[in-house]
């Protein structure tokens, strides 16, 4: 348990965190430490098992048909990663502490820290690779989050727009990669990945492959020429910038090359790639870190160079080489994070990062000077110093490339000319800030030294460097061996932590090195002018330049697309569904089914020629809506007929009773509306629109011919047979809805009481003045609520009442069943609203039609959950016969109850939705009686 | 009685498209309303087309498809209620607009005459 405890701590830190920002700044530093004590504490029994060169694997199935795995992988270079990452992860909560102002958003800030640092430990002891992609998009969102911590500053927006586009684009190349990997192995274990390294580099796709996982380490890590976010992250509050590009972040695409350095590593195609993207890295940092006048710039762009450094001894492909490399990931790790910690204090007393003004601080802060001083010549590579050692052995290998003829002399060139650089930036750091004469015009004058435990952890920093400079062998030695062991894959060469191999080639180099950067360093202003001829390309820039036109194109495109026009929307949706529906009828083309067609009765010609016609003349006079409306009520009562034609009483019941509440709500509609329709289309436009609907049109046609003709067979056999036996009801249509399908049918009451809740909502504080007449001249009738048809509704209500008690009840066996009834119902509710308006009927009405959908669905659910009682699954109906007197034997099925829940619903819900329409009038005097009450 | 049938969700689904693709909200719902029954129609005709068989055990010598006919009369309910959110849609377009177009913006150009009449305005 403890390896995934390790990883998930800092994220339940990251929630826990925040609740302790009310007990004051400590509080919460202290709350956020404690995640990595304990991981350190837990990672410390392995330690031993480690040292023996074996690994410790923890594997918890997660979705193991995509061959992804809760699976954590301890190994000496893991355990390297992630003592680094939680020891200077802790140093930079220390320092945090004092850094932040009290203004800032401390609980934001650590949570961020911990989500930051869980992602990293992630990476580091996944041993599953798509688990540590998870944890690598993860590591690039929340450093997105922390870089722009600023939100108010544009420049750390942009720049963690930028660090997020680069490190997320080289993710989705590590994920092909990855997948490239996974699919040749056949696992994405990283123990079987690791095992199968002959396999790998055998398979034709091996160079795709290892192209692709490049991409994503060396954006990652900054390389040239991906190399331009990393300065722009320098956004960051300095704390962040000290782990992100010391011990984390950056060292993510390093970590990578190293983990599959066994599987991958070895080849050409590895060699060229990684040697010269590393090489090209290494030079071009160290000389632009030289021209930075800001000090955080300055120390980015060494970052850059150092990373370029590792990257080209991890691809010299030498076992030595991949020695040399672990061992300057830990010794850049310290003295950088250092570096920086020191940068950020000068800032804080300062106010600047400019070295043109800041200078000559060694009087004002003589103890952060020493320290910076020490960690600023382990950067340049001074003996004694854990800079000098892996420098030293970077030298020594740089020698050992055999690359034919002249080109030998390429790699040693490279290597001291990145030493002379790299001193010459050092002395830059060192003498700029600390001497070179006074400050000039500094925002905070004078500098002093900071709070003491601000020191602290570049104290520890700077006592690592040293201890490793001066006693490699007992300080990092066996990290250092169980790391390049697993690097390796077992097979460590012999090499010798010490700190002086004799006067040797590497070590002439590191003096050249030294006294030519020195002598560049006095001779600056040369440098300086020079390089201020050249022209800058600036990587920002192009990316910058690259987004607005990416964002213009696609802005282009969606003006174009997206016009704000329904009526476009809806052109454009009716032509693609013709198009993808035609699609197949081009293809296959259009056959008539072997069935063949029957013939037609008269009646049914008719009833069909008066549809066909009341539909065209509902579209052709669509302009008079009246007119258009009647039209539209004869269209639905044919529909109703066809229903009842073709053996669906149900439906023909159901349709005639919603037709009459449609027309009603259209008319209540009309009421407030233009009762015309203005001429705005062109004839042009009405000719296309003709055109698509006669395609349409046509598309239907076809398809229904095609479909009847065709021979079927259905799965209804089965309701056949067991409604009566089963369901208890002869009515099979019923017995689907309340029995057989009863899940379905209270999804679709639900819907019918979302619709009128809805409806009531967006009606509520709305006020609608209707036109004075019907827009045709004339006014309407002053006779509000006319005599015959109030007196004729009033007893027409407890003879339709009835009417739908009897069409409910008889619903299991014969047409008839709850939604008819509540349909009826509503009906004839609806009649007395119109007959005698709203305030007499709304008075005799003793209840709120949200309560009568609330009951319904109460009922229906009920109904359903009774059988859960009893054992049975949810919605399992029962029933059983009584004799009543007079009646006879009656069938009492629970499926009635479920059947008066829909009756219920519809009811509530179909009322709901005329009468909330018919009081947006100011007539119905109504509203503002009713609401006050 | 087949092409008959076709016929007339053809006639159904062209006028409803017509009138879904015109300008204001109340073609528009009355387009949609005749779409949705030539829909109605064509769910209703995968079961076939079957004459004095409801499916009423012991009616009749043979049933015809029930399970279409039970996912339609859902399906007219359904299409009711959303109709009806469509009015009440337009209606509130209407209230906060003051005008009754598709697109639901507010109107740049003064009312035509013709309109002038017809809201009474």
């Amino acid at each position: 348990m403890s390896l995934p405890l390790v990883v998930l701590l800092p994220f339940l830190g990251a929630i826990a965190a925040p609740l302790f920002a009310q007990g004051g700044r400590t509080a919460i530093a202290i709350a956020s430490s404690v995640p990595a004590l304990i991981a350190l504490a837990a990672l410390f029994p392995h330690w031993a098992v480690l040292s023996a060169g074996d690994t410790v694997l923890h594997t918890y199935e997660w979705l193991p048909a995509l061959g992804l795995s809760f699976s954590f992988r301890l190994d000496g270079l893991a355990l390297l990663f992630a003592l680094l990452i939680l020891v200077i992860g802790l140093l930079v909560i220390i320092y945090s502490h004092y850094y932040l102002k009290a203004k800032e958003n401390v609980a934001k800030f650590y949570s961020l820290l911990l989500c930051f640092k869980g992602s990293m430990l992630g990476i580091v002891l996944s041993g599953n690779l798509l688990l540590m992609l998870i944890f690598w998009e993860l590591t690039s969102l929340t450093s997105f989050l922390l870089i722009s911590f600023w939100t108010h500053k544009q420049d750390a927006r942009r720049g963690a727009r930028m660090a997020l586009a680069i490190t997320g684009g080289g993710g989705l190349a590590l994920l092909a990669g990855i997948l490239l990997i996974g699919n040749i192995v056949g696992s994405f274990e990283l123990d079987d990945v690791l095992a199968a390294s002959e396999q790998i580099k055998a398979h034709t796709l091996y160079p795709v492959a290892l192209t692709l996982v490049l991409l994503g380490a060396f954006t990652k890590s900054a390389q040239f020429p991906f190399h331009f976010w990393l300065p722009h992250a320098m956004q960051a509050p300095t704390p962040i910038s000290a782990y992100l590009h010391s011990a984390t972040m950056v060292k993510a695409g390093i970590f990578l090359m190293a983990r599959l350095y066994p599987a991958l590593a070895g080849t050409e195609q590895w060699f060229y790639m990684v040697s010269f993207t590393g090489m090209a890295t290494l030079l071009l940092g160290a000389y632009i870190a030289m021209f930075k006048h800001d000090l955080k710039g300055l120390l980015a762009y060494s970052t850059v160079s150092h990373l370029g450094l590792i990257t080209l001894l991890l691809g010299m492909g030498t076992q030595l080489a991949a020695v040399a490399a672990i061992f300057h990931v830990i010794n850049h790790a310290t003295f950088k994070a250092s570096l920086f910690m020191a940068a950020g204090i000068i800032d804080h007393e300062t106010g600047t990062r400019d070295m043109r003004r800041i200078n000559g601080l060694w009087r004002y802060m003589p103890h952060t000077a020493t320290l910076a001083m020490v960690a600023a010549s382990s950067m340049a590579g001074v003996p004694l110093l854990n800079g000098f050692l892996s420098k030293e052995m970077f030298f020594a290998e740089s020698l050992q490339l055999n690359l034919p003829g002249l080109w030998a002399w390429v790699p040693p060139i490279i290597a001291t000319l990145a030493g002379i650089f790299s001193v010459a930036y050092s002395a830059r750091f060192v003498h700029d800030v600390f001497f070179n004469g006074k400050p000039v015009d500094l925002p905070i004058f004078p500098p002093h030294e900071p709070p003491r435990y601000m020191k602290f952890p570049v104290e520890i920093l700077v006592f690592a460097c040293i201890m490793v400079g001066v006693f490699p062998a007992v300080s990092v030695g066996p990290l250092l061996f169980s790391a390049a062991s697993a690097t390796l894959g077992g097979d460590v060469p012999d090499y010798q932590l010490a700190i002086l191999h004799g006067f040797n080639l590497p070590l002439l180099m590191s003096f050249l090195a030294f006294f030519g950067g020195l002598l560049m360093y006095t001779q600056r202003r040369r440098f300086f002018d020079f390089h201020a001829q050249l022209r800058e390309v600036d990587g920002k820039a192009v990316f910058e330049f690259a987004v607005s036109e990416i964002e213009k194109l696609a802005h282009r495109f969606t003006e174009w697309l997206e016009n704000g026009s329904l009526q476009r929307y809806a052109t454009l949706l009716v032509v693609s569904v013709i198009a993808v529906a035609a699609m197949p009828l081009a293809e296959n083309g259009f056959h008539i089914g072997e069935n063949g067609l029957s013939p037609v009765d008269w009646p049914t010609g008719i009833a069909a020629g008066v549809l066909v016609v009341s539909a065209l003349a509902t579209a052709f006079w669509h302009r008079e809506r009246f007119y258009a409306l009647v039209l539209l009520s004869v269209v639905g009562l044919v529909v109703a007929l066809t229903f009842a034609r073709f053996s669906a009483p149900d439906l023909a019941m159901t349709q005639l009773s919603v037709e009459v509440v449609t027309i009603v709500l259209l008319m209540l509609a009309l009421y407030y509306m233009p009762s015309w329709t203005p001429m705005e289309s062109s004839q042009g436009r009405r000719i296309r629109d003709a055109l698509i609907a006669l395609a349409a049109g046509t598309g239907m046609t076809l398809i229904t011919l095609a479909m009847l003709t065709q021979p079927f067979s259905s799965i209804s056999e089965f309701f056949l047979e067991n409604s009566k036996p089963g369901g208890g009801g002869t009515n099979v249509v019923n017995v689907i809805l309340v029995d057989f399908r009863g899940f379905d049918t209270l999804g679709e009451i639900t819907v019918l009481a979302i619709a009128a809740l809805g409806i009531y909502a967006m009606l509520k504080n709305t006020a609608l003045t209707p036109p004075p007449g019907d827009g045709l001249g004339h006014p309407w009738t002053r006779d509000h609520y006319p005599l015959m048809l109030r007196q004729i509704a009033r007893p027409m209500l407890p003879l339709a009442l009835m009417v739908s008690v009897y069409i409910f009840l008889r619903g299991h066996n014969l047409p008839g069943g709850g939604f008819i009834a509540g349909l009826i119902t509503s009906v004839a509710l609806i009649l007395q609203y119109i007959a005698s308006g709203m305030i007499w009927t709304q008075d005799r009405i003793p209840f709120r039609y949200h309560n009568v959908i609330g009951l319904g669905l109460l009922f229906a659910t009920i109904a359903g959950a009774g059988s859960l009682a009893f054992g049975y699954p949810f919605l399992t109906t029962t029933f059983g016969y009584i004799t009543w007197p007079v009646v006879g034997k009656f069938e009492v099925a629970s499926a009635l109850v479920f059947d008066l829940g829909v009756y219920l619903a519809v009811i509530g819900a179909t009322l709901l939705a005329l009468v909330s329409i018919g009081r947006l009038s100011p007539h119905s005097a109504i509203k503002s009686k009713k609401e006050s009450a | 009685m087949e092409l008959l049938f076709a016929l007339v969700i053809g006639a159904l689904t062209a006028s409803g498209v017509y009138l879904l693709l015109r300008a204001r909200t109340f073609p528009v719902i009355m387009g949609l309303t005749l779409l949705s029954y030539g829909v109605n129609l064509f769910l209703f005709a995968t079961g076939r087309l079957a004459t004095g068989q409801q499916p009423v055990i012991g009616t009749a010598a043979s049933y015809s498809d029930p399970l279409p006919q039970a996912l339609v009369l859902t399906a007219i309910v359904i299409g009711f209620a959303m109709t009806a959110f469509l009015v009440v849609l337009s209606l509130r377009n209407l209230a906060d607009n003051d005008n009754d177009h598709v697109d639901g913006q507010r109107r740049k150009t003064p009312p035509s005459k013709q309109e002038k009449e017809a809201t009474g305005k």
